[in-house]
């Protein structure tokens, strides 16, 4: 008798419950859909029924879907679980993975393509019951890279490091494509390599990508380590300089790319020399971003107002937002005209980018 | 029974209060005093007056680096201080942030 998985969708929101139904009765396994709009229920529900897999939303009351995540995680191991979440906050997306959820996608990107969503879930629901360990935070991308390569799979690998996100494409086992930042090829599969922490998904294998990586993955892995230890090594004065020179050419090429106008990197008093990018060395301004980031930390601690996420300021002539990353702080300046909203992920994203 | 709720009015009277983040709007002048409040009368003024101080620390150190600014918000994990400089003082407004507060509340940057 042929068997049916059973989905649970978990929504405060009754319509977004009857769009759920109505778009997981489209796939391909037929599966049976259930849904409930609390988490008290849904984890009610659980105990007395087997389900595949938990999509479930964050934001509700009483019970946000973070915490129904985490109990889900300790009682029901086996469960693969999805967030569907409308908040367009990277500090949950890394909070859903930190919980071990199999993927985390937004409401609009779900909306926006739909088949690729439901391309994900038909994957997620195919997978063998005993088949995968989650947590693999020790290896580093080369390894996880390898490990895809050498089992013969056909995936695509979407990488998030903070704001940044790439993909790399593998066809049995053979790297085909990856694309980062605006880059494609080898030189944004090369970019990826150079990132030192992020998450990733695995999404389903997209066979008719073009191919734009023609060399052996393993070629492409012993380049990009001899590279960086060429880089790290380097003590000639010529390769120093050529490599200060690209570093230039590159951050000028984000600050441009993302439409600010300009960047000071600012390290703690005393320690190191203030970096300009895109206006004139300006003492002053340097110090104000110091004095404002040291400012908003000892108010917060004095209030108990949690962590400093940024300072942010303008006036007509300008928009300034200030971010600490590393004990560095960043000052970055924006035309008065950009648009407020996504400013903050935007700085975050130049931020992010500026050392890597 | 009048010697226990002695005993259990003077208990919970000295454990620590957990304390409540201040939600609201504040009136400084250019000398760091606050003129007016609208947050609850609960909340420390002395708080509200290191608020006051930092805030205006900060206009006055944007115009010592040629770069007076109009606004300035900071932005911490659980709220969100924008103020908006008033010929030399400053009025601030206060808010507190959940871990799902809706992105209205959030000030201009």
């Amino acid at each position: 008798m042929e068997t049916h998985h059973k989905i649970l969708v978990l929504d405060d929101d009754a319509d977004w419950l009857n769009l759920c139904n109505e778009m997981f009765a489209l796939l391909p396994s037929k599966p049976e859909i259930r849904t409930v709009a609390s988490g008290a229920r849904a984890l009610a529900l659980m105990e007395t029924e087997p389900f595949r897999l938990l999509v479930c939303d964050l934001k509700m009351p009483r019970m946000d879907g973070l915490q129904v995540l985490s109990i889900v995680r300790r009682r029901f191991p086996e469960l693969r679980t999805v967030v569907l979440s409308g908040l367009e906050d990277e500090e949950f997306r890394s909070r859903a993975y930190a919980l071990g959820v199999d993927l985390f996608w937004l409401k609009t990107d779900m909306q926006a393509n739909s088949q690729m969503f439901l391309d994900c879930i038909e994957s997620l629901m195919g997978r063998d019951m005993e088949g995968g360990f989650r947590g693999i935070q020790s290896k580093s991308l080369m390894d996880i890279i390898q490990m895809e390569c050498l089992s013969r799979s056909s995936t695509v690998l979407r990488i998030t490091r903070g704001p940044l996100v790439a993909k790399l494409w593998i066809q049995n086992g053979e790297l085909i494509d990856a694309e980062s930042e605006g880059a494609r090829g080898e030189a944004a599969f090369y970019r990826i390599l150079a990132w030192k922490s992020g998450t990733f998904e695995n999404l389903p294998a997209e066979p008719d990508r073009e191919r734009t990586i023609t060399k052996p993955v393993n070629a492409l892995l012993l380049e990009s380590a001899q590279a960086m230890d060429e880089t790290a090594d380097s003590v000639e004065p010529c390769s120093i300089e050529q490599t200060a020179h690209r570093k230039t050419i590159w951050k000028l090429a984000q600050l441009t790319r993302e439409g600010a106008e300009f960047v000071i990197v600012v390290p703690p008093d005393g320690q190191g020399e203030v970096e300009t990018m895109g206006t004139q060395p300006s003492e002053p301004l340097a110090r104000w971003a110091r004095r404002a980031a040291e400012t908003a930390k000892r108010l917060g601690e004095r209030i108990e107002a949690g962590p400093l996420s940024h300072v942010a300021g303008h006036n007509l002539e300008r928009q300034m937002l200030v971010l600490n990353l590393e004990n560095k702080s960043f000052l970055i300046g924006w035309p008065p005209n950009a648009a407020a909203g996504p400013l903050l992920e935007k700085s975050k994203k130049l931020v992010s980018s500026w050392d890597s | 029974m009048g010697f226990l709720k002695q005993f259990l009015r003077r208990f919970f009277r000295s454990r620590a209060a957990v304390q409540q983040l201040p939600a609201g709007s504040v009136a400084v002048d250019r000398d760091g005093r606050v003129v007016t409040y609208t947050v609850s009368s609960v909340y420390p003024k002395e708080l509200l007056c290191d608020i006051g101080q930092e805030v205006l620390s900060l206009f006055r150190e944007a115009r010592a680096a040629q770069m007076p600014l109009a606004e300035v918000s900071i932005h911490f994990a659980s709220l969100h201080i924008t103020a908006r400089e008033l010929r030399g003082g400053a009025i601030i407004f206060l808010f507190p942030q959940a871990a799902f507060s809706p992105l209205t509340n959030r000030p201009r940057l």
